[in-house]
């Protein structure tokens, strides 16, 4: 038998073109958030209440990811912004390939702001850097308090932690003060929000804290 | 089932340092998988074997070494291997620590069976 030995990254082709991205994404002086959460945690209404506070006071472009149809990109596209829908055909997460191949339909100098939505999933996404600045992933109050327990891996790799659905907390017997703290063991740096769409709870204070973010890579 | 683009990745890379005459002599593609790297390695084997099968690369097998979260105390220095991905010091109970391991997913060797001497100098007769 021979052995050769090879010191490589499994996914370090990823990660090449993810860095180009983000050579891009600095270029245009572009803050880019990988948006994750389980399907239904509430991704494209956070989306779109972000969206709807910035109004023109702040330029944002989307990027959608899902399995399948461009349901989320009309729901985003009624706010009369750019946003372009990668259809992964069954592929549970974005890869930094699928974002390269979307920026083209933008004109990024225009923007502020790009959020891509991943696709529905907790566990695949979190290996997938995309070039992103930072992964944010949202947890709702209605999927049970030890979520961060069960899915480390994404929040150790999130800079930002949104709890949504405060409304529901009272229904579905949830403490978010318990979903918080499973949350920081894993990773004590999170930066916390709690939200919720229908009440329009910590909206103000997130999108706030975004376009605070958007002043710093902006060139 | 992110595990396939994951076996597909691995194969790309044993094609980029195996000449493709020398596929068939390969036996195992060892693999360190992290246990928080977000991937399950019953089914990264079973995607390989999937992909595999029917190509020269049929009769090789993934080794995988999963490698244990372990973590670091910045307070008292001490390491603790948490087996539930949490990064607490379980000497001193400080959340103040650094990751050590457990992440990776890093490709490691390639094990080839040696060439036949028949095929060690094609070109003479
Ligand atoms: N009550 C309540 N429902 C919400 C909230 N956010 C989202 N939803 C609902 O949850 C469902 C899934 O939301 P969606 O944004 O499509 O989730 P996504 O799959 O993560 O993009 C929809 O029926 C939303 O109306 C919230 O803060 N409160
Ligand atoms: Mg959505
Ligand atoms: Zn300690």
């Amino acid at each position: 038998m021979s052995v050769l030995t090879i010191e490589r990254k499994v996914l370090e082709k990823n990660d090449d073109v993810a860095r180009i991205n983000r050579g891009v994404f600095a270029a245009n002086g572009l803050f880019v958030v990988n948006l994750v959460s389980s399907p239904g945690s509430g991704k494209t209404s956070v989306l779109e209440q972000t969206v709807g506070y910035f109004g023109s006071s702040l330029h944002v472009a989307v990027i959608e990811g899902d399995c399948h149809t461009d349901l989320d990109a009309q729901r985003i596209a009624k706010f009369n912004i750019p946003v372009v829908q990668i259809v992964t055909n069954g592929g549970c997460h974005l890869d930094a390939k699928l974002v390269n191949d979307a920026l083209p339909a933008f004109d990024l100098s225009l923007a502020d702001l790009l959020v891509i939505e991943n696709v529905g999933n907790l566990v695949c996404p979190a290996n997938y850097d995309l070039g992103e600045a930072m992964k944010v992933v949202i947890v709702s109050t209605t999927e049970g308090d030890d979520k961060p327990l069960k899915y480390p891996g994404m929040f150790h790799n999130s800079s930002v932690l949104i709890v949504n659905k405060m409304d529901l907390a009272p229904y579905v017997n949830s403490n978010p003060d318990v979903i918080k703290a499973n949350a920081l063991k894993i990773n004590p740096a999170l930066k916390i929000f709690e939200t919720s769409c229908t009440t329009n709870q910590g909206i103000p204070e997130w999108c706030e804290w975004l376009r605070s973010q958007t002043k710093k890579y902006a060139v | 089932m992110h595990e396939l683009s994951i076996a597909e990745s691995i194969v790309d890379i044993v094609r980029q340092h195996v000449a493709p005459d020398r596929l068939c002599a390969v036996r195992s593609v060892g693999v360190k998988v992290g246990a928080y790297s977000g991937v399950v390695p019953d089914s990264l084997e079973f995607s390989y074997q999937a992909i595999t099968s029917g190509t020269p690369l049929a009769q090789s097998m993934l080794a995988l070494e999963c490698i244990p979260f372990v973590v670091r105390c910045r307070q008292c220095s001490r390491e603790s291997a948490n087996a539930d991905g949490i990064i607490l010091c379980s000497a001193c109970g400080s959340f103040d620590t650094i990751i050590l391991s457990g992440r990776e997913l890093q490709m490691k060797e390639i094990e080839l069976e040696d060439m036949a001497p028949e095929h060690v100098h094609p070109e003479q007769p």
